[in-house]
């Protein structure tokens, strides 16, 4: 075997393959083979490094150098200058949005420091199309040990100890979820991965997946041997091609081996791997809703109990989890349920993956132990809010969570501390808002893709997130009363309280947060019909200050409905009955005379 | 393709793909290995630099050192290139000159076995801005 010198990790998660990195890799194969270096570097194509903001990423070990945002035409200049002469391209290197700082080594950036990588132990280090770098890294051997050393009942007992709880969102304890499906009788029974990730804005579970799918498949098989079962579905929407694929190679190629199949390990185990295709519909990761869909019905939540766990799939025992918490499990069996949980707090154990979006410096996917606080997501993994401005609120949870603001940055994330404080953990989607971000706007956002999202099974889901959203938006638009704001607190607890499943029960808890958090500022529409963030365009009104203009028509000529009427050398007027707030105006004027009310 | 069918089956499997991902693993915690830096500069690589690092990778590698090896710019010791620097675990930087496949040989069963300094190490003449 050729000795390699160095390998370049090229980022093949979703966002940095948007971003032309497949041509990259084959670019620098290419320069690498034309400079006769192909003995002496590896050039690997893995999965999401997290660093998405930045993307492509290409990494280059062993010295750790991680250059940003690179180019397929960048690869030459690597080559020549970094490969061949050991010197790092310092264009490319990573910035410190903060000092403003060249890391040369991607060990001191703040985005990784805070981090330890459990479900994503893999990502960005291994070739996920290849088995063989997955064994490497100690893959299958945790199936090998429960299956050769194990009873059922130590598995269960094993991940219970652990503290393990459901990473999908409802943070239930998985080991009791594996009890409940191992005890309940049956000639058949199903272990189901639940792929069907839709947060707005939550992407683990896919780069889980495209990552490093192995790990998925053989915790599955470890559940499939703790309850008895010998057939696993993975139901995954179909809007994750790249996901798809890899899980399909990873199948294969787990069969080549015999680690999928008959007799795994040379016992009388069996178990084998099917894809389900979704279509993409938010309901469906709710268990029943998914079981319903893969059946071929309606992706439509049914009433619980009976839990999966008694009667799921076909009317089996089915055991549903997420992707994150099957990614996790591997690495307890290896390390042992003690390892595992001396990492957290005391309810929650272990780590989480957050997807962190919105107005922070470095976007991307951390995975951080349970317990940090809000403040080190934001402030140091995530480099603080973008252009200096300052933070207003994160909203955690995706549509069913909530905004916490400033009083809550130094809140441990738990499960249990996120409900607290009036949000949740959900699958992990953080947005971060700044000063300009309307939270009456926001929690509008959230219902309107509830609403979208529902499936209509029952009225108060159907109809009355519809109306809250109507209220909402009445409000956005200055046309809301007084009254209306007790209006909308009623309509939010009887949404609560009746809707049948999760989707329709937590609904209006973006709605809830953010009055309780920020009720001056649905007053300040309802009262002064004024938006104080300045993004309810209803509620803008651009004005001229006359002493500062000096009637040079530059507005006049750019506004699009001759709104701004005035003589040269005069001071316009906006005619506010033809003003459609464009704010074409702003961007014309070049003595900052118009401005935004 | 075989089958893996045991523990061991896959303990060998594994044993035998680890070189693949050894160095990655390393370069995750290069503070616990022995982490030598070779200059390759035009100078360096002029005077045989490349032929060293080969030889280092090669050599720790049958004698189960587990190293990190990386390229660096140009030291600035011009006179006595190709140079090397060696940094054990836990211990300062040392720098070595005049670094042949010999010398470098000589340096691996003395230095970074057992830690007896040998001939060549160049005196440091710079701080670096980390110490600063």
């Amino acid at each position: 075997m050729a000795k390699n010198k160095m390998h370049l990790l090229v980022c093949g998660g979703t966002g940095c393959r948007a971003s032309a990195s497949d041509s990259i890799s084959e670019s620098l194969k290419q320069k690498i083979e034309e400079n006769n270096l192909q003995d002496e570097v590896q050039v690997i194509f893995t999965g999401c490094f997290g660093f998405c903001e930045q993307g492509p990423i290409v990494k280059v070990l062993p010295d750790n150098t991680f250059y940003t945002q690179v180019k397929p035409e960048d690869s030459e200049e690597i080559v020549k200058e970094h490969l061949i002469k050991g010197r790092q391209v310092e264009r490319l290197l990573y910035k410190d949005p903060d000092q403003g700082e060249i890391i040369h080594d991607s060990k001191k950036m703040g985005f990784y420091k805070k981090q330890i990588r459990i479900a994503l132990r893999n990502c960005g280090f291994i070739d996920p199309e290849n088995i063989d770098e997955y064994i490497a890294r100690d893959g299958y051997f945790a199936l090998g040990t429960v299956l050769k050393e194990m009873s059922q009942e130590d598995v269960i007992s094993e991940i219970k100890e652990s503290g393990l709880r459901g990473r999908g969102g409802g943070g239930f304890p998985a080991g009791l979820k594996w009890d409940f499906a191992y005890k309940n009788e049956s000639d058949q029974k199903y272990v189901v991965c639940n792929a069907d990730e839709g947060d707005p804005g939550a992407f683990m579970d896919r780069s889980i997946l495209e990552g490093d799918p192995h790990a998925v498949l053989e915790a599955m098989a470890i559940c499939g041997y703790a309850i008895g079962s010998d057939k696993g579905l993975i139901y995954i929407r179909a809007e994750y091609p790249l996901a798809i694929k890899r899980l399909k190679i990873a199948i294969d190629q787990a069969r080549e081996y015999g680690l999928l199949g008959e007799k795994i390990f040379d016992t009388d185990f069996n178990f084998d791997v099917q894809l389900r295709y979704g279509a993409g519909a938010f309901v469906c990761g709710e268990e029943t809703a998914l079981i319903h869909s893969m059946e071929g019905d309606r992706g439509e939540p049914t009433f619980k109990p009976p839990f999966p766990a008694e009667s799921g799939y076909l009317g089996k025992p089915t055991n549903v989890n997420n992707v994150e918490t099957y990614a996790s499990v591997p690495v307890i069996i290896n390390k042992g349920a003690g390892w595992f949980s001396k990492i957290g707090t005391e309810k929650s154990k272990g780590t989480k993956v957050f997807a962190l979006a919105g107005k922070v410096n470095n976007v991307g996917l951390i995975e951080v132990p349970m317990g940090t606080t809000l403040r080190e997501v934001i402030f140091e993994i995530g480099g603080g809010i973008k252009d200096g401005k300052k933070f207003k609120a994160v909203q955690t949870g995706g549509p069913s969570g909530g905004c916490l603001t400033e009083e809550h940055l130094d809140t441990p994330i738990d499960f249990d501390n996120l409900i607290a404080v009036g949000s949740m953990m959900g699958s992990g989607g953080m947005i971060v808002m700044d000063e300009d971000d309307c939270m009456v706007s926001v929690a509008k956002f959230f219902l309107e893709f509830t609403v979208e999202e529902s499936c209509g099974k029952c009225s108060p889901c159907r109809i009355g997130n519809k109306r809250l959203y109507e209220l909402l938006e009445r409000i956005t638009q200055g046309k809301a009363e007084k009254k209306d704001l007790q209006r909308l607190k009623n309509m939010c607890s009887v949404i609560a309280d009746t809707s049948l499943c999760g989707l329709g029960q937590t609904a209006p808890s973006p709605v809830l947060s953010t009055m309780q958090n920020f009720w001056d500022e649905y007053m300040a529409h309802v009262e002064d019909q004024r938006c104080p963030a300045g993004s309810c365009k209803e509620l803008m009104r651009y004005e001229i200050i006359p002493e500062n203009c000096v009637g040079c028509t530059a507005c006049a000529r750019k506004c699009p409905v001759g709104a701004i009427t005035g003589e040269r050398k005069q001071v316009h007027e906006i005619d506010q009955d033809k003003c459609i707030k464009c704010g074409a105006c702003v961007q014309a004027c070049k003595f900052d005379a118009v401005i935004v009310k | 393709m075989a089958k893996i069918k045991s523990l061991e089956d896959l303990k060998k499997k594994k044993d035998d793909l680890q070189k693949k991902v050894d160095l990655r693993e390393r370069a995750d915690n290069p503070e616990n290995y022995v982490q030598i830096k070779v200059g390759m500069a035009t100078s360096g690589i002029a005077s045989g630099a490349k032929e060293v690092m080969d030889f280092l990778i090669d050599a720790l590698e049958k004698r189960n050192i587990e190293a990190v090896v990386t390229q660096a710019g140009d030291m600035g010791y011009s006179y006595a290139e190709p140079t090397i620097e060696v940094k054990r675990p836990g211990e300062e930087p040392v720098v070595f000159g005049y670094v042949d496949t010999k010398k470098a040989d000589e340096i691996i069963e003395q230095y970074i076995k057992r830690g007896e300094l040998v001939d060549g190490v160049l005196p440091q003449n710079y701080r670096t801005i980390d110490e600063e």
